[in-house]
């Protein structure tokens, strides 16, 4: 529970509820983008964001994006888990 | 050196590890506290010891979030999760931390309904999708978390969901430091600061470290390399007899940290007066309770729970391993009775506790060197 994992906005679903889709290591699942947003600096399709929990934490940049899942896939067994985690939670 | 040649970039690694020997003075034993378990975590999996000289040691801190729930929250969750009326929700993590009779696991096993979930709001689309059952949270974690609790609390709110309600674990970095700090058990000259937590609490919150104990702190990312480099700017500032708060993490951490999350965690938890850590006793004002306003979503106030406080178990020395009195590896049922599989302590369940990270890659290390 404790990773941040990259992922791309793809859409913004909800932008009243501040969700949106989010493709984290090839698993799309719904995010809430509202802590990362405010006047002027809202997240678009195609932005990197760290998600931790279901809530996109920081906005990155693709270069970090790329080296933190670099980081993340190097830990092998947790990072899998956590992968599947967030996998059961789109199917449920 | 074999370590250095998983980092991304090797080159800076070797210069680095370099720099720090050059900076160390080599008459004194130099003690640097890793808050965060994620930084625990890289220092094993990378050997980072290896490659510092051995009069600069780093200890590791109080940062693991399932780590520091005492046993009795532990039988609280107990207590809620075997009602018939309710569906019990937590991380993968909490599954398996030890209660004094069971764990979560154990409890799903003999029938209660315990449910993983990802995230909060997967738990708040249960309660969506039962309505004629209670959905309680199990809420644990650090600053770093807390924010996506109470979003998930206020959405309930905005959606009229009556039966989704939350046992509150939250607890904030500062105060473990500051009795670490008070306690004669240890004494440090310095601290990597919690990557994740500062980037929603900042930096600012880290200024009572070099302000009130003259300690340095360094914000450090993950990757091998950001640890080496944050170790170096701290030995640098010891160096030049400067005691300051740094940012190495610049690249995710705003010094300022990020004013919505500080904002709805205001709006839904304020500070218990005291919380139970494990290991390390009540600390008081480090825990979040959920505010009055929310006092509805308040599992401790829907359901009556024991809260009675239960002891560490015996064997278990996880309060002197959070707070970096010992390596993992002296514990007496280290690896023993003590595994991954059967933890005893809450340190050897998270992948982020020392214990677990010690295990999984640390001791292969200290073989080494034992035969070596
Ligand atoms: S080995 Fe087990 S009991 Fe000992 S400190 Fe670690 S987690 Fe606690």
């Amino acid at each position: 529970m404790c990773l941040a994992i990259p992922g791309q906005v793809v859409e913004i679903t909800a932008a009243d509820d501040g969700l949106a889709l989010v493709d984290i290591a090839g698993v799309r699942r719904s995010t809430n983008v509202s802590l990362v947003d405010g006047p002027g600096q809202g997240v678009q399709p195609g932005d990197w964001v760290l998600v931790h929990v279901g809530f996109a934490m920081s906005v990155i940049d693709e270069h970090e994006a790329a080296a933190t899942l670099r980081l993340l896939q190097d830990m092998g067994e947790e990072f899998e888990l956590e992968m599947a985690e967030i996998r059961d939670s789109v199917d449920a | 050196m074999r370590f250095v040649s998983e980092f991304r970039n090797p080159e800076l690694g070797r210069a680095l590890a370099h720099q720090i020997r050059e900076l160390a003075d080599p008459g004194h034993h130099y003690k640097v506290m890793e808050v965060c378990g994620g930084h625990t975590h890289s220092i094993y999996k990378y050997g980072l010891e290896d490659l510092l000289p051995d009069n600069v040691e780093l200890v590791h801190g109080p940062g693991c979030p399932v780590c520091v729930i005492p046993m009795g929250r532990v039988d609280d969750a107990l207590d809620i999760a075997r009602r018939p009326e309710v569906i019990f929700t937590c991380f993968g993590d909490m599954m398996r931390v030890p209660g004094s009779d069971a764990t979560l696991l154990h409890a799903k096993a003999e029938g209660a309904d315990v449910r993983m979930v990802y995230s909060p709001l997967d738990a708040l689309r249960l309660a969506r999708e039962n309505p004629d059952r209670q959905v309680v949270f199990f809420a644990v974690g650090f600053e770093t978390t807390a924010p996506s609790t109470a979003l998930t609390m206020i959405r309930a709110r905005a959606e009229g969901i009556t039966n989704f309600s939350v046992f509150c674990n939250h607890v904030t970095i500062v105060p473990p430091l500051r009795a670490l700090m008070e306690s004669p058990d240890l004494r440090l000259d310095g601290f990597l600061g919690p990557g994740h937590v500062s980037t929603v609490v900042g930096a600012r919150p880290f200024g009572f470290l070099p302000a009130d104990y003259k300690k340095p702190v360094v914000i450090s990312g993950f990757e091998p390399t950001d640890v080496m480099q944050s170790v170096c700017m701290l030995l640098t500032q010891l160096a030049e007899g400067r005691c300051e708060v740094e940012n190495q993490y610049t690249r995710v951490v705003p010094w300022e940290g990020n004013p919505n999350a500080m904002r709805v965690l205001a709006e839904v938890f304020a500070l218990r007066p005291h919380f139970e850590w494990r290991g390390l006793g009540f600390i008081s004002q480090s825990g979040l309770a959920i505010r009055d306003d929310y006092a509805d979503q308040d599992a401790e106030q829907r359901f009556t729970v024991p809260g009675v406080r239960v002891a560490d178990p015996k064997a278990c020395q996880c309060g002197e391993v959070l707070k970096g009195v010992i390596k993992p590896y002296e514990c007496k049922v280290f690896g023993s009775a003590c595994t991954p599989e059967t933890p005893i302590g809450t340190c050897m369940v998270s992948s982020e506790g020392a214990c677990a990270a010690y295990y999984n890659f640390g001791r292969f290390n200290r073989e080494k060197q034992l035969v070596s």
